[in-house]
This record gives C-alpha cells, structure tokens and sequence, in this order.
C-alpha cells in the first residue's frame, strides 16, 4: 500500500461557503486544508484597507475559518495553507495567532509567513532599472497609468510554502501564491519531488487546479445531468488522494453530497483554461492534453499520465490601478408587451442623459429576461415575457457624469412607460473602477522570504 | 438531419481579461470525432458574430473528448471595467451550445445522434 497525502480544498475563492473549512476538517481524514482566497483585483481592495489601517490587508474570513478548523489543527495534526495573507501576510499570521490564544492554544501553532511578492514599495526603482511591465495583451508599458497604481504582486509559487513545511510551520499564510501552488506545495513536500521534477510537479499543479475551485469539480455549478447531482444542499468539497509517483485521486467525503465524476471533473479542467498544451506557472508548465481521467469508484476518479516541461524565466504580476467610475441601474417592466416598454425606456433615458450634455467612455444596456447574456441567439422567446429587467449601466472618468446618471433612472418609474416597478433599492452606487494589468517580470528580481512566528 | 450542440456535448465558460473561453466535452466518446470536424474555429465566430468583437481560437484535448475555444473581446472590457451581466463569462457556455449544425443522415443514424427536431 503506497502512502496517500490528502489535501482537501476549503474555500474557492474569498466569499465561499463558510461551513466548508471546518466540514472538510471534521467530515473524514484529511493531512492539509488549502484555502484560496485570491482573485485578479482582490489585491487592490485589500491594499486600500491597509492604507487605512496599517493592520489590516488581508483576507478577515481567515480568521474565523482558523478557528472553526483550530481544534483539528492542533489535536489532529492537520495543517493549513491559505493565500490569505492578501498585501500584508504578517499581519494575518498575528490575528490568527491571537485567536488561537484566545482559545488557549497559544504556543501551539507555529506559522509560515511568506513574504516578497509585494512589489508595489519597489515599483518606482524597477521600472528606472528597465522592467517596462508592459500589459501582456496590450503591450503598454505600465508609466501610462504609474499614477493610478493601487497594488503590484508577482505570482510566487510552491517553492517558500514548502520551506515553510519544512521548517515546522503547521499553518502556512501567503500574499500572492497562485492557487494551484497552495495544493502542489505540500504534495511536493510530502513526496520529496525535486524542483526539476517536471512531470510530478505538474501533476501537483494540476491536482490543484481541479479543487481550487471548491465545489465546482464536485457537482457545484455542473452542467452535465445536473437534475440527477444529489444533495446540494449537503455538498461536499473536492479532495485530493496524492501519490508519490504523481498519480491522485480526487474524493470527497462519505455521506456528503454532489458528485465526483468524470464528466464534473472534466468541466473543472477546463475551466478558465487558455492554451491546454502550456498552462504556466513559477514552478512548471503542465500539459492538459496529457491528463487521462477514469473512474475509480462511487465519487472517485483517478487522475494520471501527466506531463510538464520546465518553467520560463518570468513571473506572472498582478497590477490594479483606478480605471475611472461605473454604475449599473435596473428597473422591471411587466406584462402586456414587457420587452417593448423595457426598450422605450431605454430609448427614453438615454435621450435625457443626451440633453444633460452628459458624456461617458461606454454605456450598455440589456434586458435581462430577453437578450441579457445569450444577445440575438436567444431568438423572440423574450418578447412574449411575463417580466422583463431593464438594466443600464455607463462608465467614464467623470464622477460627476456617472453620480448624475444615477439619478435618471428612477423618475422613469413616473415619468416614462407604464407596468414598472422594482426600483426599491433606490438609485445606484457609483463605485470607482480597480482595473487589471497583467504584466511579466524577470524571476531573478523576485525574491520571497519565509518566516515562522 | 439537424443536431443541437445541446444533446451532442457539456460545457463550462470563464474569463481571463477580456477574453471568454468555452471548453466543449462530447458527451459520448464517439461523438468527439464529429465535433473536431464540425465545431470549427470559424463557425463557432459566426455563431457568435455581433457578441463578441474579436476572434475565435480553437484548441483540443483528445484526452477528455474536449475542445477549448478563446472567444476574444466577449467581456466589454472584462473583470471589473465590464457593465454586463455576464461580466465573467460564466454563461458563454450554454451560448454555444444553443448551436445547430446539420449531419449527414447515415452518419447520424451510425453515430445514434438525437435530431435537433425530435
């Protein structure tokens, strides 16, 4: 019997199932927990709570995920790896190491800090050095928009979380780690994989992949026999069964509901997936077209003959900058002629926005009910709709401008075509627009740290 | 005879910038073959001519009997600069699959494809 690392996934991404941490520490055996906490612009949200508060940064549902998984932590031996630590990972790993002092476990957690994929303080002195940090779709080099930057992070990878692991840590705290890396680190740490490992480490990559998701490898948002998906309600989360050699199983735990099997993994792969033959990371780039699924069992299915190639010279980084100010406002029309209302209004509002000489870079409308998201292939069923949601929404880089729409649309309910309600929420929110600007940077000018506190 | 995308295969859509991307699994192994034909780059940008403002690329995985296509400028701007509904692609998938194409009877029948006009 060949020895079996387990990694159970707990959080898709920062807002997901509160229940999951701790269902997934208590619901059967399990050696890691590994929560993913990060998306594209969460970084600039965090870096403006910490402009605000120099403690704060970082992802707080942490903090309670901890301390409902505490117990298994610490009598169970199951450790935790999370990028939660958002622009300010030592401050998470002291608010986590005060909550286990205030359910007397002080002492006994021993946490990983990983620093140095924080580039913002740096910023300046790179760009003068020559890193142009041009935006990988565009080609724009990043001084267009220098003044606007809210936060700059390199993607880091598997490397500092497994020295932490190494070096005793049973909770590990990121700043930007990619997903994948929070289930990869400890496989490579348990199974001793070596850093030019390519086929084992994409294998990890892969592994995590298929469950940073959470539920949406296990029967959570699965289009495939949807009706037959048991117990939603009762959904367990994915986990990974690794071996040494590469091979895993993705399970969930018994008793537990959703599915795992090979039409809802498939679904996961390739989701959010580019070039299937390239997906890159700092530690490896593995091939999705070498992947064989199978089915191993009632919720288990086997995942094999993975292969990868080595890495490139470059870390991935995440940029946010302020990008000008959007709202979004809706109203409902009703039967008869829903949709033919629904449009006059539209014609109607924008008319007014025009006389208010009021100019915005974009303005979208769609009538949810209709043509919201499929457009003209969702054919004339809409016109024959009971309700129909007209919604607007404008951008531009004057606030005063998108402040002014929001104020147009509600007098419709009085002033323009008939059969309208819901409008209760009043007007819309203008929100300040944090835009996302990938960009590339040499791996010799990135280097992490690790800390056990 | 005319087949619905819809009965021939499964899907799931996300985003990445501005783009969309749709990967497509046959539901049946044997079916893979007829979707690498016809579910070409260039009807799948007609499928989605006026939606979307730039090209269609293609990639497949025999592996999982999958095709993945990058639907290019599909978000308006995309993540956080997106007005739609669909800011993230999420439904991109069911778009696609509202395709119909049009198969030769015998294959069809060889292929036990459910017609599109029941």
């Amino acid at each position: 019997m060949t020895r079996i690392v387990r990694v159970a996934s707990g959080q898709g991404f920062w807002g997901d199932w509160l229940e999951a941490p701790r269902r997934q520490v208590e619901g059967g055996p399990v050696d890691y927990l590994m929560l993913d906490y990060l998306a594209e612009v969460t970084m600039s949200i965090l870096q403006k709570q910490k402009e605000r508060d120099p403690n704060m940064g970082y992802a707080r549902d942490f903090v309670g995920a901890m301390e409902s998984v505490l117990p298994a932590v610490i009598a169970r031996g199951v450790r935790v790896i999370a990028n939660a630590g958002g622009v300010n990972p030592p401050a998470c790993a002291a608010a986590i190491r005060a909550a286990a002092g205030k359910a007397g476990a002080a002492g006994k957690l021993h946490v990983g800090v990983v620093t140095g994929d924080d580039l913002l303080p740096r910023l300046d002195q790179l760009m003068a050095d020559g890193h142009a940090l041009a935006h990988m779709e565009t080609g724009t080099p990043l001084a267009s928009v220098r003044d606007r930057v809210l936060s700059a992070n390199a993607y880091i990878g598997s490397t500092p979380i497994v020295e932490a692991l190494r070096r005793g840590a049973n909770v590990v705290v990121t700043g930007r780690s990619t997903d994948t890396a929070l289930t990869m680190a400890p496989l490579r740490f348990e199974f001793g994989w070596g850093d030019t490992d390519w086929n084992r480490l994409a294998a990890g990559i892969i592994a995590g992949h298929i469950i940073e998701c959470g539920a949406q490898c296990s029967g959570g948002n699965c289009l495939h026999d949807w009706r037959s998906i048991p117990d939603l309600a009762n959904v367990g989360y994915p986990i990974v069964e690794g071996h040494e050699d590469g091979t895993f199983v993705v399970t969930k735990h018994p008793g537990t509901g959703g599915r795992i099997d090979v039409p809802s993994v498939s679904e996961q792969l390739v989701y959010e997936m580019g070039d299937p033959h390239s997906y890159i990371t700092p530690d490896v780039i593995a091939d999705f077209s070498s992947i064989r699924l199978e089915q191993a069992g009632e919720n288990r299915v086997r995942v094999f003959g993975i292969q990868g190639r080595a890495p490139t010279d470059k870390l991935k980084v995440s940029i946010a900058y302020r990008d000008g100010y959007k709202a979004v406002g809706s109203l409902v029309y009703v039967w008869p002629d829903a949709l033919e209302k629904a449009e006059l209004a539209d014609r109607v509002l924008r008319e007014r926005l025009d006389r208010l000489g009021l100019r915005f870079d974009h303005i979208l409308t769609e009538f949810v009910g209709a043509s919201a998201t499929h457009g003209r292939l969702a054919g004339d069923a809409g016109r024959n709709a009971p309700e129909v949601q007209f919604r607007i929404g404008v951008r531009g880089q004057d606030r005063a401008a998108v402040e002014r729409f929001t104020r147009e649309i509600v007098p419709l309910v009085l002033n323009g075509p008939p059969s309208v309600t819901g409008f209760a929420a009043g007007r819309p929110k203008v929100e300040e627009i944090v835009a996302y600007w990938p960009a590339l940077i040499d791996k010799t000018v990135v280097q992490t740290a690790v800390e056990i506190l | 005879m005319r087949v619905r995308l819809l009965d021939l295969a499964h899907a799931r859509s996300g985003d990445k910038g501005d783009t969309a991307n749709v990967g497509v699994i046959a539901l049946k192994p044997e079916w893979y073959p007829l979707l690498v034909e016809d579910l070409t780059a260039d009807r799948v940008a007609g499928h989605f001519r006026g939606l979307i403002t730039g090209g269609v690329e293609r990639f497949e995985l025999p592996n999982l009997h999958a095709l993945n296509f990058l639907l290019h400028g599909a978000l308006d701007g995309g993540g956080t600069l997106s007005l739609k509904t669909d800011a993230q692609g999420k439904v991109y998938s069911t778009a696609l699959l509202r395709l119909v194409f049009d198969v030769p009877d015998a294959r069809a029948a060889a292929l036990r494809l459910p017609s599109a006009d029941g």
